[in-house]
């Protein structure tokens, strides 16, 4: 097979392509905000100054950015082993589950410094053994992983909603969530750390998981370029054959990458929980895991790209909701369409401008380009 | 008779269920028939719903409204085309940014317009599709056994209903009987074949789609001019999904996509029917399992231990020419 | 001189920076049989896709039956009466026989018609070409053999008077492949014109009326079959006299280290694809498998390498018995110093969008010099990488270049330098220089030799009997999965040819 494109750049690689994409993404997205009647300009600015105009906005940013991390890196990490795990919404929401119970039973008896570790080693576990049997079943029946962990979504959905109006939520209470956390399970806010910078904040749910989030980000630069697994992970994902001839086994690595996977979708569900809404509420993840994909495909599934795009889209979803107060026409379900085009622009379409940036490139100097890349293909 | 009258009740409710089911399996059919993957089944069927009620209730027509549905479908068909055909992009992730648009898009611009919460308007009766009565209908109601099966089970139903049983046929025959069918399944399966026979690989494609288009838009009609009296946000609920199961449940076949969708509306149907009583031997059923079963039974069929669900051999991969 | 069926004046083509086309000038003339030879990568499937609208050249111009043609698609080919048999059979494996014939040529929007005709138009070809097949046989239960012949036939059904087969033999026995000359032969008695694209010269002795040679992208030479040999198209085809025989010494053969015992393999399918298969391999010989491609030998190397699992039978390595059959891996053989290039380096033997210093480590990346616990040793990694750079001569010397950017002969050197400085007891090499330019084939050759002399135990699998004969100390030839005779380097062409088409080998034995 011919490679379909030839050469650029590192930096236009990882770099200028992303960025056209994302500003072809924005363009048309300002396009339906047109279409209701709105000025796009005006609204991009009402979106930037609520998002990083204050120091409210900057820490509703991180905090819609810290799970949006665990979930980017969740796409990635299976990605990265050739795997397309839908399934991040779902392995989330059933964390949630392992959240609820730690949070409840030890909330009254352990400071929050314990209760965090227990809570997230249960996270951690449900969402992996959500993602469990969908890789079995792949590695081991050839069932499509991006089918069964949809299946998975919406069995998660059933399982949590049978859950919260069964044994977690109190019996004296008609809504279907638990008991608000006590002090053992609520995460401390980081919101100090941006009034360090002179700004003022009223109340914001900016909290120390977002720090577990950057830690997992570096871990799975690890993992991934670093250790003999990530190798293994890495040569399944581009060749399956040449995988098994490096004497890698397939089921181990494919279920070895999907519950890494699902264990860091399962931890993006500590920060809407335990450091925001301190109960566990039906619907909690509220898009989240998909929310991941877009930051994968954005970040170019590399750690520091996900950490980026992740702060990209919580400043989307939090200047979007300024933008839903500013203007009235413009509801938050702007941000669902933006991400839809993000996905659309840089990960469907990414090779769309890619001809056109090669040609440009080629014209400036045409030896950077291409020459290798075709070289020794069978005509 | 009680029994009887519930049985009957549940199996028209099963029929009405399964309807939107039946034209979204059908849609997803012609495309991964072609060899395209298509997760975007929900986003097409949802921005059909939205534009079917929003033009009826504007332009006071159930055929124009039908029309916008199935033109706006269409359109973002075409977008899936453009990404996975035309630039051969993942076709997962171009069916992933289908639903983000078209579930961002309908509430917004549903808002924006009518300015009900992302509704739009409660459409008249004549801006919906009535039931249509058989002849006699009404009058061999009183027969028993037969009269209640011919009068709620046969006549009753609005002209979508039948439509989507029509299509079962339908397809086949064009899948089967027609030049069409015959390139567009070789498509799914070699699509060097056909490109080395002379024909458009990504114009076959295109139409494949199109026709998904053209089903998924009648779908989200039927949802929010048939079944509901207007469009209310996120209605599709996961249905899109849920067909995407029966068609592999159906491994690829217009008669088993029938029956497929026939089986989860009548699993839908119970679960409503169900709620809250409890089954002789086996006690109260959760709700939430009901719910879950389609699910349940599609990933018990992936696994295998319901004979091989074997896809179209060229779906999922794009085309590029090998040299 | 009969009147041309095909002219093509002046085509160029490019992919990129690769010139595949240079200038090509042909005339293939009306009514005969025209050999097109080279070696891979010379640039001939290019022309013939050009000629068959799949590619456009860059510049050019096509003239069919003397009248310039503009074909932009295989639409206009087939049109201009030109059909095309392709390598890769392009047929729809879950079709009838009909079904593909009609595919693309249906009468009407409707099938009952298309389906009629074709199925009164295959009884005539039938009964004229002595082409059978059954109509309503699904492609992907019929033998090769009638896979090929199916693709004629879509070609003729669609009115072909010019037919271009690629490489037809490729996947053929020697009876089939006689069979299908037959063929030929009788559509050019019918006046149709034959262009035949491989790099087998045989054939083109046995069969063409005249040649064409390609190199590199040029035309180098047309002849007349007859005024010409097999030695000076070799020439032609290289450019300078083929290295036909690698020099090596006498064997040394010492104890045995691989010894294969009633090995019996199935496909996915659960065809026997290797049956009962029993042979020694020693310490200081190179032992070559010789066989048309397709008759087991790559199943066998694959279960002997802990790819493919065995039905039955074992192996020993050193000795020491290896279970094929159950949970051998690759990782366990190489540790027992079994070293495997396999057939397939693209997507097998190499990952193409690593580094190439990530390549030089695959399978043994569970070596601890590679090593730090749980976490790779990047530098110890590069260090190995370079060191077998400047040891195998691969270039460009850059050991974090993507893979997929290196020439073919160098991806070969980037998992031969792998496998051999793990220094291990046992080689095997499938298709040691497949895709390989002559400059690196030799290479090749030469560092297989230097393995045997220093007393490893070597195993051959290729489809290029010259290059079994060249390198082999002893040579097994393969049919239908079994090992049909056993013979010395001395063994004629004719003699080994016999053998691998399977024919009476129970008297070649004797």
């Amino acid at each position: 097979m011919s490679t379909p494109y030839a050469k650029l750049p590192a930096w236009a690689d990882y770099g200028l392509i992303p960025v056209i994409n994302l500003a072809v993404a924005f363009v048309v997205a300002g396009l339906v905000v047109l279409l209701v009647g709105e000025n796009p300009f005006r609204a991009a600015a009402v979106l930037v100054e609520g998002a990083f105009g204050r120091g409210q906005g900057i820490a509703f940013t991180l905090f819609y950015a810290t799970t949006f991390i665990f979930s980017g890196l969740s796409v990635a990490v299976a990605a990265h082993c050739g795997l397309f795990n839908i399934g991040g919404e779902g392995q989330g929401y059933i964390a949630g589950l392992g959240i609820g119970i730690v949070c409840l039973a030890f909330d009254s008896v352990l400071p929050w410094w314990l209760t965090f570790p227990l809570a997230i080693i249960a996270a951690a576990a449900m969402g992996a053994l959500w993602a469990l049997i969908p890789a079995y079943l792949q590695a081991r029946r050839g069932s499509h992983i991006v089918i069964t962990t949809i299946m998975f979504n919406f069995i998660a959905a059933s399982v949590m909603v049978y859950a919260l109006v069964g044994f977690l939520k109190p019996a004296n209470s008609m809504a279907p969530q638990t008991r608000t956390f006590l002090d053992g399970a609520q995460l401390p806010k980081l919101n100090w750390v941006i009034e360090l910078f002179g700004a003022k904040i009223r109340s914001a749910p900016f909290n120390i998981s977002f720090l577990l989030a950057l830690a997992m980000a570096f871990l799975v630069w690890v993992l991934i370029w670093r250790t003999r697994l990530g190798y293994e992970m890495r040569t399944y994902g581009h060749s399956a054959k040449a995988a098994r001839y490096a004497g890698i086994s397939e089921t181990r690595i494919i279920i070895v990458a999907m519950m890494i996977s699902g264990a860091l979708a399962g931890m993006m569900a500590l920060n809407p929980t335990m450091g925001d809404q301190h109960n566990v509420a039906l619907e909690f993840v509220s898009g989240a895991g998909f929310v991941g994909i877009a930051v994968a495909l954005m970040g170019r599934l590399h750690p520091v790209g996900i950490v980026l795009a992740a702060i990209l889209f919580g400043m989307l979803y939090q200047g979007g909701a300024e933008l839903a107060f500013e203007m009235p026409a413009i509801s938050r379900d702007m941000i669902v369409i933006i991400q839809g085009l993000v996905i659309l622009f840089a990960g469907a379409l990414e090779h769309m401008f890619r001809p056109y940036v090669q040609a440009l490139f080629a014209s400036l100097s045409p030896r950077s380009v291409g020459i290798e890349a075709i070289k020794g293909k069978g005509a | 008779m009680d029994l009887f009258n519930a049985i009957i009740q549940v199996l028209d409710s099963t029929i009405r269920l399964s309807v939107p089911l039946l034209l979204a399996c059908l849609a997803g059919l012609y495309s991964e028939r072609a060899g395209i993957f298509d997760i975007g089944l929900e986003g097409k069927m949802l921005v059909g719903a939205f534009a079917g009620a929003a033009s009826a209730s504007v332009f006071h027509s159930a055929y124009i409204g039908l029309g916008m549905a199935i033109l706006i479908s269409v359109a973002f068909a075409l977008v899936h085309g453009f990404a996975s055909i035309t630039h051969r992009g993942n076709q997962i992730v171009s069916g992933v940014a289908i639903n983000f648009i078209a579930a961002g898009s309908t509430i917004m611009l549903g808002q924006a317009w009518f300015q009900q919460g992302g509704r739009t308007p409660a459409l008249a009766s004549d801006e919906r599709f009535g039931a249509i009565v058989w002849p006699g209908a009404d009058a061999l109601r009183g027969v028993p056994i037969l009269g209640p099966i011919y009068s709620e089970l046969v006549s009753g139903h609005s002209v979508l209903v039948y439509v989507a049983f029509l299509a079962v046929p339908f397809t086949w025959w064009v899948l089967f009987r027609t030049r069409f069918g015959l390139r567009m399944r070789a498509v799914g399966e070699n699509p060097a074949a056909v490109d080395t026979a002379g024909i458009s690989v990504a114009w076959l494609r295109y139409r494949a789609l199109i026709c998904t288009g053209v089903l998924t838009g009648i779908a989200g009609a039927y949802l929010s001019m048939v079944q509901n009296g207007g469009f209310v946000k996120d209605m599709t609920a996961g249905k899109g999904y849920i067909a995407l199961a029966a068609l592999i449940f159906a491994k690829w076949k217009p008669v088993n996509a029938m029956f497929a969708c026939l089986l989860f509306g009548f699993l839908d149907a119970l679960s409503i029917r169900l709620q809250g009583t409890p089954l002789p031997l086996i006690g109260k059923v959760p709700v939430q399992l009901m719910q879950a079963l389609p699910y349940i039974l599609t990933v018990i069929l992936l696994a295998g231990f319901i004979g091989k669900a074997i896809p179209p051999r060229a779906g999922g991969v794009p085309y590029v020419k090998e040299r | 001189m009969a009147q041309a069926a095909i002219e093509l004046i002046g085509i160029n083509k490019s992919f990129g920076a690769v010139r595949a086309n240079r200038d090509i000038n042909l005339e293939i003339a009306r009514g005969t049989i025209h050999g097109i030879v080279g070696e891979n990568g010379a640039g001939k499937s290019t022309l013939m896709s050009i000629l068959y609208g799949f590619y456009q050249a860059d510049s050019g111009e096509i003239r069919v039956g003397g009248k310039p043609a503009s074909i932009k698609s295989p639409n206009d080919a087939i049109a201009l009466g030109i059909g095309m048999v392709h390598q890769h059979f392009m047929l729809v494996d879950n079709f009838t026989v009909l079904e593909n014939v009609i595919l693309g040529a249906e009468s009407d929007a409707l099938l009952k018609k298309s389906i009629a005709k074709a199925r009164s138009e295959l009884e005539r070809l039938e009964r004229e070409y002595g082409l059978e097949v059954d109509p309503d046989a699904i492609i992907e239960e019929l033998p090769v053999g009638l896979q090929q012949r199916v693709e004629i036939l879509k070609a003729l059904y669609r009115g072909a008077e010019i037919l271009i087969l690629d490489e037809p033999t490729g996947v053929l026995t020697p009876a089939e492949a006689d069979h299908l000359f037959r063929i030929l032969r009788q559509l050019k008695e019918q006046g149709k014109t034959i262009v035949l694209i491989t790099h087998k010269l045989r054939e083109i002795m046995a069969i063409t009326d005249t040649v064409s040679v390609m190199r590199q992208g040029t035309m180098v030479a047309t002849r007349q079959t007859t005024k010409t040999t097999v030695g000076e198209l070799a020439e032609l085809m290289v450019g300078r006299r083929v290295l036909l025989r690698v020099e090596k010494g006498e064997a040394e053969a010492g104890g045995v280290k691989l010894a294969v015992k009633n090995l019996t393999v199935k496909d996915s399918r659960g065809v026997t694809m290797v049956d009962d298969v029993s042979f020694d391999v020693r310490a200081g010989e190179i032992v070559g498998i010789a066989g048309v491609a397709g008759n087991g030998q790559s199943e066998m190397l694959e279960a002997i390498s802990g790819i493919r699992r065995a039905v039955s039978g074992s192996v020993m390595l050193d000795g020491r018995p290896i279970d094929l059959t159950g949970a051998a891996d690759p990782g366990e053989l190489r540790d027992r110093g079994l070293a495997h290039v396999p057939e397939d380096r693209h997507h097998v033997g190499l990952v193409l969008a690593f580094e190439e210093n990530e390549n030089s480590i695959l399978g043994y990346h569970d070596d601890p010099r590679y090593l730090k616990g749980p976490f790779l040793d990047i530098d110890a990694i590069r260090d190995d990488a370079r060191d077998k750079i400047s040891k195998y001569d691969i270039r460009p010397a850059d050991c974090r270049l993507k893979t997929a950017n290196f020439s073919g002969g160098n991806q070969q050197k980037i998992v031969l330098a792998r496998e051999m400085e793990q220094d291990p007891g046992v080689l095997i090499v499938g298709q040691p220089t497949r895709g390989v330019d002559v400059g690196a084939i030799e290479f090749i050759h030469k560092r297989l030799i230097a393995m045997r002399d220093q007393g490893k135990a070597v195993l051959v699998v290729s489809v290029e009997l010259d290059e079994i004969r060249s390198l082999s100390d002893r040579i097994l030839v393969m049919f239908a999965g079994r090992i049909v005779g056993e013979r010395g380097p001395e063994a004629s062409e004719g003699e080994l040819g016999l053998l691998m088409a399977g024919v009476e080998h129970r008297e070649a034995a004797e």
